[in-house]
């Protein structure tokens, strides 16, 4: 089953008087399932289309659909209930709520965006803080816990809502190589347990080898296609 | 709810020091209103106090007319005895009365044999005007403090000016309606303090020889003073009163009557009314301490949580639970603000109040301080300070809610 379908899609921004296109006419799509890299150096729009793609931006042309919904016609509540229902995010430096604890970032899309009863919550909640091996760590805040536990914390908040979908915008960059991997291996894990589909974007080429399929964007032009098949790691 | 508090709480607990200063420059409002308010309500009521039970009352019946004349004491507008009858029947079958005192009022020309001033005379039934302006005696300095046919209380001005002293016989010549003179000696009983400060020329006789210096054949009232059981009532009893006295009309189809309340009758309304303006200048002022520093402060939470603003809408955070977020946390502020300052301020006014601070007002002295905090008052202190808070973070707010996340993601 499709999950995201870009048909022409293109992105415009205005700097100044001129007008740069990040993204022009691509076209693509992706299965409900899939475990997907945008490769491809700063500036080559990865984090323009995981934008479009998570709804927080709107294309210029083209059409983009996102679990059957075409974004572009989404106004600004819309859009937001619809990444509350379908999408999790994971970013490049956590983006941790600092007053809340472990728990509670996990706990916080349920409680403040989804209002899912409390007995529900701490299952849900619990069963990722396990997944995620931060069980003990639940009730510290972010700033005692490290750069890769953080990661893992945020990747227990964005799968706590079950989404269709997790966008990962270069989640390793901040992290030493082996962290890295680890963190990689743990998103690979928690698709293979939850069938969520996931879609990061990096420019390390050694995480980019553990996507099942990589698309290389440069200069706004969706390049060439690489389909791993997920080989790689079996 | 509790949960958006519960993050208001932390956001507000990151920033101690900066959640501190802000919080104690709204107690020290708050406190500063309240003490002002309190002193100040005390000095009021204190003021309004003794010009009403001791020389005024709280209501006043006039002859139509009266009162614009009242300087010129006028004779010929005095109430006749149908009038007064009818008065009397109105105030009797009123059970917020506590008590009511006719008068005569007149002017005339006081001498000591020696020398001649004037003086302006109240003639009174002494039982019911004593229970109508209860304090009228505690202005008696020296002398005793009831009156009898035959004696007057002179005002202080004439005792010391003239060399008056209790027991004295004077004269007080005076003119009658119809314009001829008549003169009585009369016995000084007592040496009246004014009650509004220097400069007070009344004095008071038994009604009976006012009557007779007046040459009255039947009885004629210049005014009724009035003294309510509920103060708290001056307005709806000047109104019952008013509604039921206009209806009666003279030959000419005018009202025969007019009711004022003490307010329309002396300058110290002005003062009292200059002091609840001071207060509420005053309460301007907290207004724009918390509503500068609340601002203040979220704008800044604002700026500085921008990318945390960014995360919690791409997850999905409606806008106005985001608005929500910031306005509880102003909410809060103000909330810690209004309980510190009212707990310090009622601490101030008890320590005032034990202290025993003495003031003193027209001729009297040694008032003792006794300020009064209203709960009405910490209600509407605390209520502003929190309402105003809740405004102050609605701009701030306003503009995380409608921030786009892709922009505030990017914020560095």
């Amino acid at each position: 089953m499709e999950l995201v379908v870009a048909q022409d899609v293109g992105k415009d921004y205005q700097a100044g008087d001129i007008i740069v296109k990040a993204l022009k006419k691509i076209n693509f799509t992706l299965a409900s399932g899939a475990f997907t890299a945008f490769v491809g150096p700063s500036g080559s729009g990865k984090t323009t289309l995981l934008n479009l793609i998570g709804c927080l931006d709107k294309p210029t042309e083209g059409k983009l659909t996102v679990a059957g919904v075409d974004v572009s016609t989404l106004d600004r509540k819309q859009s937001a209930i619809f990444r509350g229902k379908n999408i999790g995010f994971i970013f490049q430096d956590f983006n941790l709520i600092p007053v809340l604890t472990v728990y509670e970032n996990i706990e916080y899309p349920l409680l403040m965006v989804q209002n899912v009863p409390p007995a529900e919550r701490e299952k849900r909640v619990m069963a990722l803080l396990a997944a995620v091996g931060m069980t003990e760590q639940k009730g510290k805040y972010p700033d005692q816990i490290s750069g890769g536990q953080k990661q893992r914390v945020a990747i227990a908040r964005a799968l706590v809502i079950n989404p269709k979908l997790v966008l990962a915008d270069e989640p390793t960059a901040n992290l030493d190589h082996k962290t890295a991997k680890l963190v990689i291996e743990l998103m690979k894990k928690m698709r293979d347990e939850l069938k969520t589909t996931f879609i990061f974007s990096t420019h390390d080429p050694k995480v980019v080898g553990e996507a099942e399929t990589i698309f290389t964007l440069e200069d706004g032009d969706l390049e060439t296609r690489n389909m791993n098949g997920g080989k790689k790691n079996a | 709810m509790r949960n958006l508090f519960k993050i208001a709480i932390r956001n507000l607990m990151r920033y101690k020091r900066r959640t501190l200063l802000t919080a104690s420059l709204i107690s020290i409002g708050v406190i500063f209103v309240l003490t002002f308010t309190a002193v100040t309500t005390s000095f009021k009521n204190m003021m309004i106090g003794e010009i009403t039970d001791s020389m005024l009352g709280h209501v006043q019946v006039h002859k139509k007319g009266y009162v614009a004349s009242i300087d010129n004491l006028p004779l010929n507008l005095n109430l006749k005895a149908e009038q007064i009858k009818l008065i009397e029947e109105v105030l009797a079958k009123n059970t917020d009365i506590e008590a009511y005192s006719p008068r005569i009022k007149f002017g005339g020309m006081f001498s000591n044999f020696a020398e001649t001033t004037t003086i302006r005379l109240n003639g009174i039934d002494p039982k019911k005007e004593f229970a109508t302006t209860p304090r009228l005696t505690a202005r008696v300095s020296s002398g005793k403090k009831e009156l009898e046919k035959g004696e007057i209380f002179i005002p202080v001005l004439l005792s010391t000016g003239m060399g008056v002293k209790v027991g004295d016989t004077i004269v007080i010549v005076t003119t009658n309606q119809d314009g001829s003179v008549n003169g009585k000696q009369f016995k000084v009983a007592g040496i009246l303090e004014s009650a509004t400060g220097p400069g007070g020329r009344d004095g008071y006789v038994h009604i009976s020889d006012a009557r007779e210096l007046l040459r009255m054949d039947d009885m004629q009232v210049s005014e009724y003073a009035i003294r309510l059981k509920d103060f708290g009532k001056l307005y709806s009893f000047n109104e019952k009163m008013v509604k039921e006295l206009s209806g009666q009309l003279n030959k000419m189809g005018k009202p025969i009557f007019e009711v004022h309340t003490w307010e329309m009758l002396t300058p110290f309304y002005h003062i009292a009314r200059m002091i609840t303006a001071m207060t509420f200048f005053i309460k301007l002022m907290l207004i724009a301490i918390v509503l500068i520093s609340i601002m203040n402060v979220m704008i800044m939470a604002v700026y500085e949580r921008i990318r945390e603003i960014g995360t919690i809408a791409a997850i999905g955070t409606l806008p106005g639970k985001i608005l929500s977020m910031f306005l509880i946390e102003g909410l809060c502020l103000g909330i810690i603000g209004a309980i510190i300052g009212t707990v310090l301020g009622t601490l101030i006014v008890y320590v005032l109040n034990i202290s025993k601070i003495t003031f003193s007002f027209a001729q009297h002295t040694g008032y003792v301080l006794t300020a009064q905090i209203n709960p009405s008052d910490i209600l509407t202190i605390s209520a502003t300070v929190i309402i105003v808070s809740v405004i102050a973070s609605l701009q701030p707010a306003y503009k995380a809610s409608k921030m786009e996340p892709i922009k505030a993601l990017r914020h560095v």
